[in-house]
C-alpha cells in the first residue's frame, strides 16, 4: 500500500507531454480526448451508454422513487417500493443510534462534541505551520478533554461507562488512540530494528514479523479471548481497552516498517556527522536522524493512517460498537430489516469522507515535496 | 563490533612503542570505547530481561488460569469429534469428523478464496491500472473513480454490502439467467460444470505436458533466432503439442466432454457448480477491493518506465498495444512485483473477514473450535502458523519470480 504511493508520483525523467489541445475549444477537446480514433470513439460511446443507463437507474432508485421521511415506524410504504426506490427514511429514524450507539440519549451532545474535537485535532495536525512541540501538548490536552467528555462523572455530567459508548466516537477513539500510542511504539521498534545490538534487533524483527504475518482478526480474537487468560486473578480489563491494546500493537508494527524505510533513506553522512559531533545515541536520533527520516515518509504514513482507520471496522467481529457495528445493529429492528443497503450507503459516506480527505491530503503533501 | 576490536588491538600494539607520556589520553580513549560497549550490553540485557519477565509473567498467569478453568493444554483435542457443521466444503466432511479434518477443510476454504482471488484481482487490477492511463478521458476518469471509491471504504463494509445484495437476489425459482445455464439467485451463483472423470484427467495431463514441451521448444527457437536472426515458425509446433496431442489422447482414452447444465428441481439446483452466496460475496469484495490497490501499483509501475521507451518504440512504428505488452510491461514488472507481493499477502490475510458473513475459512473454524473447547492458545497458534506459512510461500514464490524477470535484463 505504502509502496504504491512511493512510486506513484515519481517524477518522470522527461516531463510528460501536455494533452493535445488542452484548454482549446470544447469541440477540439472532445476530439482530442474522447474521439481521437475509431476504437477510442467506440469505447467512449459504450462507456457513455452504460454510464447514462446506470445513472438513470440510480437516480430513479435513490431520488425519484425514494421515500425520505416516514412518520412513525410503519414501513409498509417503503416495503412496497423495495427494489424500485430507496427508503432513506431509515436514516432520520436511526441516525442517532448509528452515530452514537447506546450512549444515553439526552447526553448525546457529549459524543457529538468529542467527534468535533477529533475533527478539529486532525485539521490542526495537518497544517505544516502547527508542526512544533506545542502540538504534542495540544494533543494530550485534547485527549484528556475527550476522556472527560466521554466518561463524565465531573462538572455535573453523569458518568457513562465504556460499554454504553458506540458509533462514530468509538471508531475515532480506536483509530486516534491507536495511532497516538502506536506511532511512538513504531518509532522505538524501528530504531531497535535499525540498531546494531543483535538481541534488540532480533526482538524487534520478531515482533514486527509476527504481527504483520497474521490477519488483524486473529489479533483481535487474541485480545478478546486470550487476553483474560494472561492476566492475574482479579485483573479485569474492559473489552474496548483490550481491543485498543491490540490496535496499538498492530499499528506499532506497521508504522515501524514505514519509519524504518525513512531511516534507511537518511544518508549515511548524517549519521557520521552526528557521531563526529559527539552526540549521544538519543540526541543523534532525536535531533538529526528522525526529523529527516519522518519527513521522508509522511505520504506513506498518511496512507497507513487511512488503512488503519478502515481497519478499525473489524472490531465488529468481536462485538464492539463502532460505527459499522451500530449500522449493522440498527437494521436488526424487524420494521427496518430490509433497508440495509441505505444504511450501508450512509455509513459508507462517513468513512469515505474521512479517508478521502486523508488521501487528498497525502497527495497534496507528495506534490509539495516532489523535487522541482 | 569488529571495528571496536580492531581499534583496541591497534592500541595494544601502540602501547609497546608509544612513550609513556601518552598514557592518560590513551586510557581515556579506551575507556570511552568500552563504555559504549558496556552500555550496549546493559541495554540488551535489560531489554531481554524485561521481555523474558513479561513473557514469563503472562505464561505463569495463563498456566494458572487454564488449570483453574480445567482446560488442558496441547493439541490432543485435534483428534476429538468436531461436531461442527461446515456448509461449504470441497473436501468430504461430516460433523462426526475430528477437529483436524475441520481445520483441513478450513485451510482449503481459505486457499480457495485466496488463490482465485489473487488471480482475478491481478487481472482486474491490471486492466483498471492500464485504463487509468488511457488517452480516452472518460475511461481514465471512470477508472480513477473506481480506484478512489473502493480504496476509501472499509473492506468489511464492502463485504457486508455485497452480502446484503446477494441475499436480496430473487429466490431460486425466480433466479436471474444472464446466460443460458448460469443462475444467479439468493442460493448463490450456479455455473455449468464438467464432472471430473479419470479419463479427462489424462487429457488434462497431456495438455500440461504439451504446454511444457512447447514452452521449452519456444525458448530454444527464440535462442536460435537470437543467434542467427532467422525468424522461425512457432505455430505448427503449438498446434501439434497443445491442440492435437490432447485431442489424440482424448480419443484414445475415450474421454467424454459433456458439460452438465444446472437445472432447477423443487427449491434448489441440481448439477453444475454452485458458488455459495457467502463465498461469492467474499470473492467479489476481495477482488474488487484489492484490484483498486493493484491498479495503482500497475499505473505507477508503467509511469516509472521512461517516456523515451514509448517514443523509441513509436519511432520504430510499433503499435501501442504491442509496445505496452513487449516493451513497457516487462520493464514495469520489476517495479510492480515487490508491492504486488504485499497486496497478495494482504488479500490472503483479508480473506479472514469471511467470519463476518459466515464463510467457514480457517479463522472462522478456529474461532468455533475455540468457543467449543476453550483451547484458545492452540487455536490462535494454528491460525498464526497457517498464515505465516502462506505468507512465506507467497514471498518465496514472488522472490523467485522477481529474480527470474530480473535476469531477462541485458
Amino acid at each position: 500500500m505504502t509502496m504504491a504511493t512511493d512510486l506513484s508520483e515519481a517524477p518522470l525523467p522527461i516531463p510528460p507531454r501536455a494533452r493535445k489541445a488542452a484548454g482549446g475549444r470544447p469541440i477540439q477537446w472532445l476530439r482530442a480526448n474522447l474521439f481521437s480514433s475509431v476504437p477510442n470513439a467506440l469505447i467512449t460511446l459504450i462507456l457513455a451508454f452504460l454510464l447514462v443507463k446506470a445513472g438513470i437507474s440510480f437516480v430513479q432508485w435513490g431520488f425519484a422513487n425514494a421515500i425520505w421521511w416516514l412518520p412513525g415506524s410503519d414501513t409498509a410504504a417503503c416495503r412496497a417500493l423495495r427494489g424500485l426506490g430507496a427508503c432513506w427514511a431509515v436514516i432520520p429514524e436511526k441516525y442517532r443510534f448509528i452515530l452514537f450507539g447506546t450512549y444515553p440519549f439526552d447526553q448525546q451532545w457529549r459524543p457529538a462534541a468529542v467527534t468535533l474535537i477529533f475533527i478539529a485535532l486532525f485539521v490542526i495536525s495537518s497544517r505544516r505551520k502547527f508542526w512544533r512541540p506545542t502540538l504534542v501538548v495540544v494533543w494530550i490536552a485534547a485527549l484528556v478533554v475527550i476522556g472527560v467528555l466521554m466518561w463524565g462523572g465531573v462538572l455535573g455530567m453523569p458518568y457513562v461507562s465504556q460499554d454504553r459508548w458506540g458509533g462514530l466516537p468509538v471508531t475515532l477513539i480506536l483509530a486516534t488512540f491507536g495511532l497516538a500510542f502506536g506511532f511512538p511504539l513504531g518509532i522505538v521498534v524501528a530504531l531497535g530494528r535499525h540498531s546494531n545490538l543483535p538481541a534488540i534487533r532480533s526482538l524487534c524483527v520478531l515482533y514486527v514479523e509476527l504481527i504483520r504475518g497474521v490477519p488483524l482478526i486473529s489479533l483481535l480474537f487474541m485480545a478478546s479471548v486470550m487476553f483474560p487468560l494472561f492476566m492475574p486473578d482479579g485483573v479485569n480489563i474492559d473489552k474496548l481497552l483490550r481491543a485498543q491494546i491490540a490496535f496499538i500493537l498492530y499499528a506499532g508494527a506497521y508504522l515501524a516498517e514505514v519509519v524504518r524505510g525513512g531511516l534507511q533513506a537518511v544518508p549515511r553522512g548524517q549519521y557520521e556527522a552526528a557521531d563526529a559531533l559527539g552526540l549521544s545515541y538519543w540526541k543523534k536520533h532525536g535531533l538529526v536522524i528522525l526529523p529527516q527520516a519522518i519527513r521522508h515518509v509522511i505520504p506513506p504514513l498518511v496512507n497507513t493512517f487511512i488503512a488503519f482507520f478502515k481497519d478499525t471496522s473489524l472490531v465488529l467481529i468481536i462485538g464492539i460498537f463502532d460505527l459499522l457495528t451500530t449500522a449493522k445493529t440498527a437494521i436488526i429492528d424487524p420494521a427496518w430489516q430490509s433497508f440495509s443497503v441505505e444504511v450501508y450507503v450512509f455509513v459508507g459516506l462517513i468513512y469515505f469522507a474521512f479517508c478521502f480527505a486523508m488521501s487528498r491530503y497525502s497527495k497534496g503533501l507528495e506534490a509539495q515535496d516532489a523535487p522541482r | 563490533m569488529a571495528e571496536d576490536r580492531f581499534i583496541s588491538e591497534v592500541e595494544d600494539f601502540c602501547a609497546v612503542t608509544i612513550p609513556t607520556t601518552d598514557r592518560p589520553r590513551r586510557r581515556s580513549l579506551r575507556r570511552s570505547w568500552s563504555r559504549q560497549q558496556i552500555s550496549g550490553l546493559i541495554w540488551q540485557i535489560a531489554v531481554i530481561a524485561i521481555a523474558v519477565a513479561v513473557v514469563g509473567f503472562l505464561w505463569s498467569n495463563a498456566v494458572h488460569n487454564l488449570s483453574v478453568r480445567r482446560i488442558s493444554t496441547g493439541f490432543a483435542f485435534l483428534g476429538r469429534e468436531a461436531g461442527m457443521p461446515i456448509a461449504d466444503s470441497w473436501l468430504a466432511y461430516s460433523p462426526k469428523d475430528p477437529y483436524a479434518r475441520a481445520f483441513l477443510v478450513g485451510i482449503v476454504n481459505t486457499l480457495r478464496v485466496a488463490v482465485i482471488g489473487v488471480v482475478l484481482a491481478t487481472v482486474l487490477g491490471t486492466a483498471i491500472g492500464i485504463a487509468r492511463l488511457s488517452s480516452n478521458w472518460l475511461l481514465s476518469r471512470l477508472a480513477a473513480v473506481y480506484v478512489e471509491v473502493l480504496r476509501d471504504l472499509p473492506l468489511l463494509l464492502q463485504l457486508l454490502f455485497w452480502y446484503v445484495l446477494m441475499q436480496g437476489l430473487p429466490a431460486a425459482r425466480a433466479a436471474w439467467k444472464p446466460i443460458d445455464g448460469v443462475f444467479l439467485s439468493n442460493r448463490g451463483l450456479v455455473l455449468p460444470f464438467m464432472p471430473v472423470h479419470a479419463a479427462n484427467l489424462w487429457v488434462v495431463g497431456a495438455a500440461v505436458l504439451g504446454l511444457g514441451a512447447f514452452y521449452v521448444l519456444r525458448r530454444r527457437l527464440v535462442a536460435q533466432q537470437m543467434r542467427d536472426g532467422q525468424p522461425r515458425r512457432l505455430w505448427p509446433y503449438g498446434l501439434i503439442l497443445i491442440v492435437l496431442l490432447p485431442a489424440l489422447v482424448s480419443w484414445a482414452v475415450g474421454a467424454s466432454w459433456t458439460v452438465t447444465k444446472p437445472e432447477l428441481r423443487g427449491f434448489n439446483f441440481v448439477g453444475g457448480l454452485t458458488l455459495a452466496p457467502e463465498y461469492f460475496a467474499l470473492l467479489i469484495a476481495l477482488v474488487t477491493y484489492t484490484s483498486a490497490f493493484i491498479a495503482e501499483i500497475v499505473r505507477s509501475g508503467i509511469q516509472a518506465v521512461p517516456r523515451g521507451q514509448w517514443d523509441a518504440a513509436a519511432a520504430l512504428g510499433l503499435r501501442r498495444g504491442f509496445v505496452l505488452q513487449h516493451i513497457v510491461l516487462p520493464q514495469a514488472l520489476r517495479v510492480i512485483i515487490p508491492p504486488m507481493t504485499s497486496q497478495y499477502l494482504n488479500l490472503t490475510k483479508n480473506s479472514s473477514l469471511a467470519v463476518a458473513v459466515g464463510y467457514q475459512d480457517i479463522v472462522s473454524i478456529a474461532n468455533t473450535t475455540l468457543n467449543q473447547t476453550g483451547q484458545a492458545i492452540e487455536a490462535i497458534a494454528l491460525i498464526m502458523s497457517v498464515f505465516l506459512t502462506i505468507s512465506l510461500a507467497i514471498s518465496v514464490f514472488m522472490n523467485w519470480y522477481n529474480a527470474r524477470i530480473a535476469l531477462v535484463e541485458h
